[in-house]
């Protein structure tokens, strides 16, 4: 405890000597810290963004769409068409057990909504009831999704898209009352949640109309499906599950359950694992240019700390002379440059860390684009441990080199140093 | 002659034959500057013993100053074999000879070498902190060292709060801090007047008498006939060696 109050002693009169460059040094760790945690909470933002992005789409589903076979198959030539009709969902769930959930879908891309005077052409997609949580379509409060009653009593009902019920009905609650759809009087069950889509086909959810599946075949006159989203029990599963629905379909449209052409498969589990994978690249990326700005902080610290052991020759040489183990001039050498990159580094993350709030808090009000797949600057956990890590690592280093150097010259000549 | 080296490094007892305490035999010091080699010592053989009172004397120049920092353990020996209290010192490792400065010497610098940003008794305490001493033995010696050389008022002043022969007297009480055998002083009183001067060959003597072995460096001729045996260095080796006139 002594000693360690005496090695601050000798710390604060070398600082007294050396202020400007210690300084210096503290401030280009600190740059350092600001920088790695800007680059690396903006990392983990954009991440964030994606992620909740992606999820718009749907959590780890698959998407098929209707193909044409490539190869001949009992007997059959290639080239024919392969389209799956709404029963084929309950084939699937019936004969893959591997698939948790699946929704057939149907598309009109141009139906006219007419509310009052107000009349709009849009998509209106007709789905089974599970389609609301195999494709994140949660209704705000006030509201609800399509369900088995509507689907059974082909029940006219509509979902609307958040922006559409906006620009049909205005700022108020469109829900109970009659949307014209096609010239057939529909009421409004439900708005869509406002949600953040990044993957789409058909347009975005949130400019959409959509209505139980078996009122759509009805309504259009339509027998096959436009496409089928199902989702694996587990994502581990999600090549079984593929495979066996192959063989299921094969089986009934008589195709090569090998054929990669019957079906389209969009196995959004596979984007997700990719998505990932690019990610760690990016922030390996932004940690690396993180790490380098820092690291040349930490140069600052080791000439300084050469500055200091070169200016304190004689005062080491003394402390040699009355007996000083190695241990004990390194380590206090090695301490004060701890002390040095932990200060730059206390003021660094305290900048970082009001930089990144100050930054989300603008971007709570700012709306953007850009901004918002930008996401909000998150500082995570991980972020913290990696930069006092680093920081750690960086003082240790920067101490540990002219510490060494100190001890290696023969004490007579360190007090003879002037 | 007095006290060859040879007799001293006959086995490896902890005590030489005659009882020498420091015995150098054959020792040689080259400093490589890298243009040019210097031999500042030229087989040097050297003996003292226990309780022994030496001055070191000899032009500006001859090797006294090395020969001190080969004795107290400061630098390594080109050549030859330096025996401390009967233990071969060359090949000891760096910490082995840090313990044995901190235990068995105790220095006295011409310059002083207090440390500026410490107070008399944190300068005092030093070499305790390195040995390990609890606090309150540390605080005991400290005050009672600092007592001895008449400094019991001064323990809090800084070194440039002190005067010359205050700052020496600190420096004594520095050296005496772990009890050690041997005292080792080059020039100790060159930068004090001579009242000053007197004053830390008094405190010199009663170390002497108290059974402290004392070796110093010195150009003073009244200084050296009040030790015991004056040593003479010129060119790097011991030209004479005879008891104090
Ligand atoms: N570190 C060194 N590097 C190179 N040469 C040195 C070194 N130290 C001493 N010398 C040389 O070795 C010789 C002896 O020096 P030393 O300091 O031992 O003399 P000295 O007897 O103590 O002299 P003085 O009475 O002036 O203190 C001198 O020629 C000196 O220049
Ligand atoms: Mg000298």
């Amino acid at each position: 405890m002594r000693a360690l109050a005496l090695i601050v002693r000798l710390f604060r009169g070398a600082a007294k000597i050396q202020r400007k460059r210690m300084i210096l040094t503290v401030t280009a760790i600190a740059w350092g810290t600001v920088a790695i945690i800007l680059l690396l909470s903006f990392g983990e933002g954009l991440k964030r963004s994606l992620q909740t992005g992606s999820r718009g789409l749907g959590e780890n589903i698959v998407i098929i769409w209707m193909g044409e076979t490539e190869k001949a198959y009992a007997g059959l030539p290639a080239g024919r068409p392969i389209r799956l009709v709404p029963d084929d969902v309950d084939l699937v769930l019936a004969g893959v057990p591997e698939i948790a959930s699946a929704a057939g879908e149907m598309h009109n891309w141009n139906v006219q909504l007419v509310n009052g005077r107000t009349a709009l052409n849009k998509r209106v997609v007709g789905v089974h009831p599970a389609y609301e949580e195999l494709r994140t379509s949660y209704p705000r409060s006030g509201g609800r999704y399509i369900d088995e009653l509507d689907q059974k009593l082909k029940r006219r009902v509509v979902f609307l898209g958040d922006q559409l019920a906006k620009d049909l009905f205005g700022a108020g609650d469109p829900v109970g009352k009659t949307l014209l759809v096609a010239d057939t009087p529909f009421t409004v069950i439900g708005v869509l949640q406002k949600k953040k889509q990044m993957g789409m086909y058909g347009g975005p959810d949130a400019d959409r109309a959509t209505i139980p599946l078996s009122t759509f075949e009805a309504m259009f006159g339509r027998r096959y499906l436009s496409n089928l989203v199902y989702q694996p029990t587990r994502n581990a599963l999600a090549p079984v599950a593929k495979r066996h629905l192959m063989e299921v379909l094969g089986a009934k449209y008589r195709f090569d359950p090998a054929d990669t052409r019957a079906l389209q498969f969009w196995d959004t589990i596979e984007d997700a694992k990719r998505l990932d994978a690019i990610m760690i690249g990016l922030q390996a990326f932004l940690g690396v240019i993180g790490a380098l700005t820092l690291i040349i902080g930490g140069v600052g610290v080791a000439n300084i700390m050469f500055a200091t052991v070169t200016h304190r020759t004689r005062e080491i040489g003394v402390q040699m002379a009355l007996g000083a183990r190695r241990v004990y001039i390194t380590g206090s050498i090695v301490l004060e440059s701890l002390a040095l990159t932990f200060a730059g580094g206390v003021i660094g993350i305290g900048v970082g860390v009001t930089i990144v709030q100050v930054l989300a808090a603008v971007q709570a009000h700012v709306k953007s684009e850009a901004m918002e797949v930008l996401g909000t600057p998150t500082i995570s956990i991980p972020i913290a441990v990696a930069t006092v890590t680093l920081l750690g690592l960086i003082g240790l280093l920067a101490g540990y080199f002219p510490a060494r150097r100190a001890v290696t010259v023969q004490p007579a000549e360190a007090l003879r140093f002037e | 002659m007095f006290g060859n080296g040879k007799n001293g490094s006959n086995g490896g007892e902890r005590r030489d034959g005659d009882g020498a305490i420091i015995a150098l035999a054959g020792v040689r010091k080259v400093y490589d500057t890298g243009a040019v080699k210097v031999e500042a010592l030229r087989k040097v053989d050297l003996s003292i013993k226990r309780n022994e009172f030496v001055a070191i004397v000899g032009p500006s120049g001859s090797g006294k100053s090395t020969l001190m920092n080969i004795l107290g353990c400061l630098d390594t020996a080109t050549e030859g074999s330096y025996r401390l209290r009967g233990e071969e010192v060359s090949g000891m490792s760096i910490d082995r000879l840090a313990d044995i400065r901190n235990r068995r010497i105790g220095f006295v610098f011409q310059n002083f070498n207090l440390l500026p940003q410490l107070t008399a008794f944190e300068n005092v305490e030093m070499p305790l902190l390195f040995k390990g001493a609890p606090a309150k033995e540390r605080r005991e010696r400290v005050e009672s060292l600092l007592g001895q050389v008449g400094l019991a008022d001064r323990m809090q002043h800084r070194p440039v709060e002190l005067s010359g022969g205050q700052m020496q007297r600190v420096a004594i009480a520095r050296a005496l801090a772990c009890e050690p055998d041997i005292i080792l002083a080059d020039e100790p009183t060159g930068n004090l007047d001579s009242a000053a001067g007197g004053d830390i060959i008094g405190k010199f003597e009663e170390l002497w008498a108290k059974g402290h072995t004392l070796v110093l460096i010195t150009h003073d001729g009244a200084i050296a006939r009040r030790t015991r045996r004056v040593v003479r260095v010129q060119d790097g080796t011991v030209v004479d060696d005879a008891p104090a006139a």
